[in-house]
């Protein structure tokens, strides 16, 4: 993985001091609540319900070791021993004091870490692919490109107060979408031209939140050279015309939309013309030397489905079920991909205690060379574990209550805090997420079920992906009840799809058998192994809405 | 009380803001607004003193970049810290449109958002309010050391890591 140096080192340091120096001026009234504001968010800080909450960044899901034991670290001192990994491959401390934040990101740039970004109207934390490097159908590694980006929009002059939020993800995989990049401000897969060369293809304007749109492709391909004065391009011009009378319209989904794409791409080539050729230039050597860092280790040749593996797989009925449902298949034969479900039953998705976090760490050091990625789905990768050696990491996951073999099943759920600790939440969603989680824990039952996403957001900002899930649940307020709108028929991935409400809310009190009364609807009309996605795209809601509204049927 | 700092330094500022409703004076260079401009070019355009022209964050310089050799100052409004289109469009006064007179940040110009206005840019900086000019000074100066280095290039500041990081290599 990428290892800061001199340069970047000295980023994050100074970043700490200033922090700490806005911080002491906030205290002593020399700053003005509005005015340190903005500065606390671009250093991942949120006041929210109850406290103060950091957001650190993960970039494009990349830990290793040292760096998973600092985040235990820091959820044991300074907060209440838990951490909580979101859909933007980063974790939350929901409990840190003001007092003592400068220390915390002190820590974390010891082991090359921060909270940059991780908020604000300036470009996010990039996100990437967790497969990255791993995985066979790539054309390339995605981190490269991402930790290329994260350098170039790291305190960018220009675009640190940007009409509303941007977020860039990255992915280089083929076929396979993992990373939801359809759904970003800016959208790039790594592609091959027809000269043979690689580079990226460009898409703008996809977002959820309370106007849900999938992207649009803007360019075919852009040359590695060009990827960041063609960033820049793009940034420049929603900077200028992005609407800052309402922040509701401020995304740049809404000025693609109104510009209209035509107009929108001709004024990104525009300035595009002007970007290119200069200083934004990305010499060979910096991606060389950035790629440096990504080159896959040293892999020992294996064959795939040891024996260690079949008798083991034979022996337990659970290993088997874990290693069919959570691992995936890894380039180099005899290695394998590891998920680890951060969704055990009844319990809030993405959380992790300090002596799970730590557990990670030494599992991670023992089986798995590249480290460990955080995925978007709230869940973790150990992405390069030998298969002999599976069944050994498996019984260090069971012991910690890692070990649920869930993965893109229906208890494997994403979802946002909620009105538990989040300010803008207008429903609760984790109670949710553990009764669904409790209703369905029969993993028997899961598996009849099959691939089946289920994604739930407490309010219209969508941070749960609700609008992007096989079903999609979002809490609404009512008269100060909490109510829940269903959407059937989303997804993040390669075949990008927005979800459509299926009818009026219902009740905290009705919400998890109106989900098992879907369930089983899809259950009783679906042709042979058709996953719930593809029936719903066969039949349309009809079937759905009658038995979920129609009390005569 | 508001000060100009250029360069680090207080300085005297010669100019005067003149509004849509304000008669513009006689003699002595003023800024004006672009509507004052696009309504009395003519007479602006024959004053002897010199002439400047402030825009608000909804207007593009691209309103003025035929006439841009007329103004001496171009002054670029932040309505709020928070609203950043001006520094896109101080890159793009320089960059694109060759202007090379004083680019002057004027309205909600803070401490903290000196080193991006300077780095984008900006020539001058109005800043409001009745701080001490040694203060003012002092601010400047811990506001554009806090960072060592800069990761992207950028019309000032620091030479971008990339291009030390391979000027070292090349070495």
């Amino acid at each position: 993985m990428y290892r800061y140096d001199e340069f970047d080192h000295a980023m994050v340091k100074d970043r700490v001091e200033q922090f700490r120096g806005q911080i002491a001026r906030r205290m002593a009234g020399d700053l003005a609540e509005e005015q340190f504001r903005p500065l606390r968010l671009q250093n991942g800080l949120y006041l929210q319900l109850h406290a103060y909450m950091l957001r650190v960044a993960i970039p494009y899901g990349q830990l290793n070791a040292v760096q998973m034991r600092k985040l235990a670290h820091i959820a044991r001192t300074y907060d209440k021993g838990y951490g909580h990994f979101t859909t933007r491959q980063n974790i939350q401390f929901n409990w840190p004091k003001l007092s003592q934040v400068a220390d915390i990101l002190d820590e974390l740039a010891s082991v090359e870490m921060h909270a940059i970004q991780t908020s604000g109207n300036c470009i996010r934390n990039t996100t990437a692919d967790q497969y990255a490097g791993v995985t066979a159908d790539e054309i390339e590694d995605p981190r490269i490109f991402a930790e290329i980006i994260r350098q170039w929009s790291t305190f960018h002059p220009e675009f640190t107060f940007l009409p509303r939020k941007f977020k860039i993800a990255v992915s280089g995989a083929v076929g396979a979408d993992r990373a939801a990049v359809r759904f970003h401000d800016i959208g790039l897969f790594i592609v091959k031209n027809d000269a043979g060369e690689v580079g990226f293809e460009v898409w703008v304007g996809g977002g959820l939140g309370r106007t849900p749109m999938i992207g649009k492709k803007i360019r075919d391909f852009v040359a590695k050279a060009d990827l960041l004065a063609y960033l820049e391009a793009v940034l420049r011009v929603y900077n200028m015309l992005g609407r800052r009378d309402n922040m509701y319209k401020a995304r740049i989904k809404i000025l693609v939309h109104e510009t209209g794409v035509e107009e929108f791409t001709r004024l990104v080539e525009e300035e595009f013309l002007d970007t290119r050729g200069g200083d934004l230039d990305l010499p060979a050597e910096e991606i060389d030397r950035i790629a440096a860092y990504f080159q896959p280790p040293a892999y020992e040749a294996l064959a795939d489905d040891p024996p260690a593996l079949t008798a083991r797989r034979f022996e337990d009925k659970d290993f088997n079920a874990w290693v069919r449902v959570n691992v995936a298949r890894h380039k180099v034969a005899g290695y394998a991909i590891a998920n680890i479900s951060l969704k055990p039953v009844g319990a809030p998705p993405g959380d992790m205690s300090a002596d799970q976090m730590d557990a990670v760490a030494d599992l991670a050091e023992k089986f798995s060379i590249g480290g460990i990625r955080v995925t978007h789905e709230q869940n973790l990768v150990l992405p390069d574990v030998r298969q002999e050696q599976l069944y050994d990491l498996w019984r260090g996951l069971r012991d910690q209550g890692l070990a649920d073999a869930n993965l893109d099943h229906i208890g494997d759920i994403i979802c946002c805090p909620g009105l538990d600790f989040c300010s803008l939440a207008n429903a609760r969603s984790i109670p949710v997420a553990e009764q669904i989680s409790r209703r369905f824990a029969d993993l028997d039952r899961q598996y009849d079920i099959g691939e089946l996403r289920l994604k739930i957001s407490g309010c219209i900002n969508a941070c749960g992906h609700h609008h992007v899930g096989h079903i999609g649940i979002l809490g609404v307020d009512r008269k100060d009840q909490e109510y829940y709108q269903i959407t059937l028929g989303g997804a993040p991935g390669e075949d990008a799809a927005i979800g459509t409400k299926i009818g009026a809310a219902f009740s905290a009190a009705e919400i998890v058998d109106a989900v098992e009364t879907v369930v089983n609807t899809y259950l009783a009309i679906r042709q042979p192994k058709e996953r719930f996605i593809d029936t719903f795209r066969r039949v349309g809601d009809a079937p759905f809405k009658e038995s979920l509204y129609d009390k005569a049927a | 009380m508001t000060k100009l700092l250029k360069n680090g330094k207080t300085v005297a500022d010669t100019w005067t803001h003149v509004t849509d409703d304000d008669a513009v004076p006689e003699t002595g260079p003023v800024i004006v607004t672009l509507a004052r401009w696009r309504a009395e070019h003519n007479t602006l355009a024959a004053r002897k003193d010199g002439l400047g022209i402030r825009l608000e964050s909804g207007q593009s310089p691209e309103a003025i970049k035929d006439d841009l050799s007329r103004f001496a100052v171009v002054a670029l409004e932040f309505p709020k810290f928070a609203d950043g289109r001006a520094y896109s469009y101080a890159r793009m006064l320089k960059e694109r449109l060759g202007y090379t007179g004083e680019v002057r940040a004027v309205g909600d110009v803070l401490r903290d958002q000196y080193r991006a206005m300077h780095r984008c840019g900006f020539d001058t900086l109005e800043v409001a309010g009745d701080v001490p000019a040694d203060k003012l000074e002092a601010d400047w100066q811990a506001a554009l050391a806090e960072l060592r280095h800069a990761y992207q290039p950028a019309l000032r500041g620091p030479e971008p890591v990339l291009r030390q990081r391979h000027r070292a290599a090349a070495a």
